[in-house]
């Protein structure tokens, strides 16, 4: 197990949070909560160790072409493929785009 | 095509699956509608302390949603496991979340408010990495499920696919009425437990179809061993809890009919083994 | 070794039930009677080695079918007798217990339910306003604890190595846990719910009272004399307190349970 953290820039703070997926074989919890202005803050838990690369290029890669809302995001991570990281993270934003 | 079949393709196409829903969404669907309120929900971060000092990454709810509602207009708590962590094992704080809501609601009816309480069943029982304290939090909810139901019938559903095991088949058990599907299997041992325990002529844990036999919903229904075998249809399903809720307490509960049990075990020939079809055949005649 | 450790509850039972009245109409696998305890009214149970049982895999103690139907109707024929009373009599499990019954007959003829039968009767004599204890002398194991004894007012355990609380036994909770033996002792000794050592079950706040005797095999008069002690202690304890469990809340390493009931409270 390794607790990661990461931040990028962001927007000002979303609204309302969000909650998606299930730390299951193969998948993952991701929680959305307003963060401080300016910033996108990533808290993960993974069970599988040695992959801060991979989350880092993968987060760049999701953020690098969208503003971001200012967000706390926590990860509970039971070894899911960036595929599916990627589809988790993208229902959380689409939920809390209908708080 | 004859206007039944029409009717029954129809309601095939239309049919939503209960048992494809995680727990949060089963506890949602069957409150009614705009009456699910969460408590103790996951942004509150009460998760288990001892899985990180195992290297074992936590859930932010520990597998366990209670929420509060109404279920036909009448207040209501439903808990659900959610199987797909950790196996839908209970540990301390998914254990306490249970017997804590279970203990509210029993203090409910005591001051005259008639909650009532549904489980959603979907675990393996005793989490092994808090084992004594999850067996301690199972004992409690345990204990306050016989007491809520001196009050209300509390309902169990055993949907799948992982089914109920360990110590929560026994607080299954308990339950005023129990409800199952096809894809649920209900049963103390774990297969690989027994065939680790007994050896695998007793149990062959890798024999699907064997277990699936003794240990599946239909079986389970056909030898009176639980009281409605449901298809996986959400809408179904919450009709059924409605109708066993406004049936009130039964006359007597199966956990009450040692005499009968133990009258049905003297025919049971021990000296062979069980199968379905002596279980079905020993336990049939049940008047319930 | 396993045939001495499996013989203390039947020990223990001939001891403190020695002027009772022993019950019949029950599986061989029970003994129940009923006595007295320094003036009280009280019926001792007990799950005890039968190697005639008629369920093969229920012949070393272990708590099966005819076990937890036959501790519930022990338990409602008390309960049912003394209905009426005020000075309804005290349940006193003696709990050596290996293991819940592992087999095919069991899980197809519904041993989770034969075992609820138990925990039911006992939680209901318990809210009824009997007093009910488990005195620990050896193992509570897992289903069978749940059956027989974790329903109580209080539990009290001899302070003794072949006195154990757990889950599962270590090879099987190795194999469900995907780990070796060593590793899951090597776990179990920084984990206290995860061990199998008295100790680290005390830790957790469950037990009312742990009591040391000279000999937990062969107890003596003295043994003897020291355990109705404590049990009659018990018997007062529970006389001024509430009839749910909540007297187990409240160690440090139980604090999220508390923490867990408290917040739910709060949010009702």
């Amino acid at each position: 197990m390794q607790t990661l953290s990461f931040q990028f820039s962001a927007g000002h703070p979303a609204q309302g949070r969000a909650l998606v997926g299930c730390v299951g074989s193969g998948d993952l919890e991701v929680m959305l909560e307003p963060g401080t202005s300016g910033t996108l803050a990533i808290a993960v838990v993974t069970s599988v160790n040695g992959g801060e690369q991979r989350w880092q290029q993968l987060f760049q890669r999701m953020f690098s072409d969208q503003q971001m809302p200012a967000l706390n995001i926590t990860i509970h991570d039971f070894g899911a493929t960036p595929g599916v990281v990627r589809l988790r993270m993208e229902q959380a934003l689409e939920e809390l785009s209908h708080v | 095509m004859s206007d039944a079949n029409a009717e029954k393709i129809n309601r095939l196409l239309q049919q939503r699956s209960f048992i494809e829903l995680g727990a949060r969404q089963r506890a949602r669907a069957l409150l009614d509608a705009g009456s699910f309120r969460e408590l103790l929900d996951p942004f509150a971060r009460m998760t288990s302390p001892w899985l990180p000092k195992q290297g074992i990454v936590v859930q932010a709810d520990d597998g366990v949603v209670v929420a509060k509602g109404t279920i036909d207009s009448q207040p209501a708590v439903v808990v659900a496991i959610e199987g797909a962590f950790q196996g839908g094992s209970l540990g301390e704080v998914g254990g306490a979340k249970i017997a804590g809501a279970l203990e509210l609601a029993a203090e409910d009816n005591r001051n005259g408010i008639a909650t009532r309480a549904l489980l959603l069943l979907e675990t393996g029982g005793v989490r092994l990495q808090e084992a004594n304290l999850g067996l301690a939090a199972i004992a409690e909810i345990q204990s306050a499920i016989v007491e809520l139901q001196q009050y209300q019938p509390v309902i169990g559903l055993v949907a799948g696919p992982v089914g109920c095991f360990g110590g929560m088949s026994i607080a299954a058990g308990l339950c005023s009425y129990l409800l199952v599907t096809q894809e649920a299997r209900l049963g103390l041992n774990g297969p690989q437990v027994i065939e680790q325990e007994a050896g695998v002529d007793e149990y062959d844990s890798r024999d699907r179809p064997f277990i699936w036999s003794l240990t599946g919903g239909e079986q389970r229904y056909a030898s009176g061993l639980v009281d409605g075998y449901l298809a996986d249809d959400l809408e179904l399903i919450g009709e059924q809890i409605r109708r066993f809720f406004q049936q009130g307490l039964p006359a007597e509960q199966r956990s009450h009919r040692h005499a009968w049990f133990l009258e049905r075990l003297q025919k049971f020939d021990g000296s062979v083994q069980a199968d379905a079809a002596s279980v079905r055949s020993l336990y049939q005649g049940e008047q319930l | 070794m396993s045939t001495a450790t499996v013989q203390r509850g039947l020990r223990w039972f001939q001891l403190l039930a020695a002027k009772g009245e022993v019950q019949r109409d029950l599986p061989d696998s029970l003994r129940v009677a009923d006595t007295t305890l320094m003036g009280q009214r009280v019926r001792y149970l007990a799950v005890v080695p039968d190697s005639n049982n008629r369920f093969p895999r229920a012949r070393n103690g272990e708590v099966g079918l005819l076990e937890g139907w036959g501790l519930a109707k022990a338990i409602d024929q008390a309960l049912e007798q003394d209905r009426e009373r005020e000075d309804k009599r005290a349940l006193i499990a003696i709990v050596d217990v290996p293991s819940q019954a592992y087999g095919r007959r069991e899980e197809a003829l519904g041993i989770h339910q034969a075992l609820a039968g138990a925990v039911d009767a006992y939680a209901r004599a318990r809210l009824a306003g009997h007093s009910v204890i488990s005195l620990l002398v050896g193992k509570a194991m897992s289903g069978a604890f749940l059956a027989h004894g974790y329903q109580a007012n209080r539990l009290i355990a001899l302070r003794d190595p072949a006195v154990m609380v757990h889950a599962m036994g270590k090879e099987s909770a190795a194999r469900v846990t995907l780990r070796s033996v060593e590793e899951l002792e090597a776990l179990a000794a920084t984990v206290p719910p995860m061990a199998y050592d008295l100790e680290s079950y005390e830790s957790l706040g469950l037990l009312w009272e742990t009591l040391s005797v000279a000999d937990a095999l062969n107890p003596g008069a003295e043994d003897l004399l020291r355990v109705e002690d404590c049990l009659s202690s018990a018997l007062t304890d529970i006389a001024n307190g509430p009839v749910d469990l909540r007297s187990r809340l409240g160690a440090q390493n139980r604090a999220a349970s508390s923490k867990v009931r408290e917040l739910l409270r709060a949010q009702w």
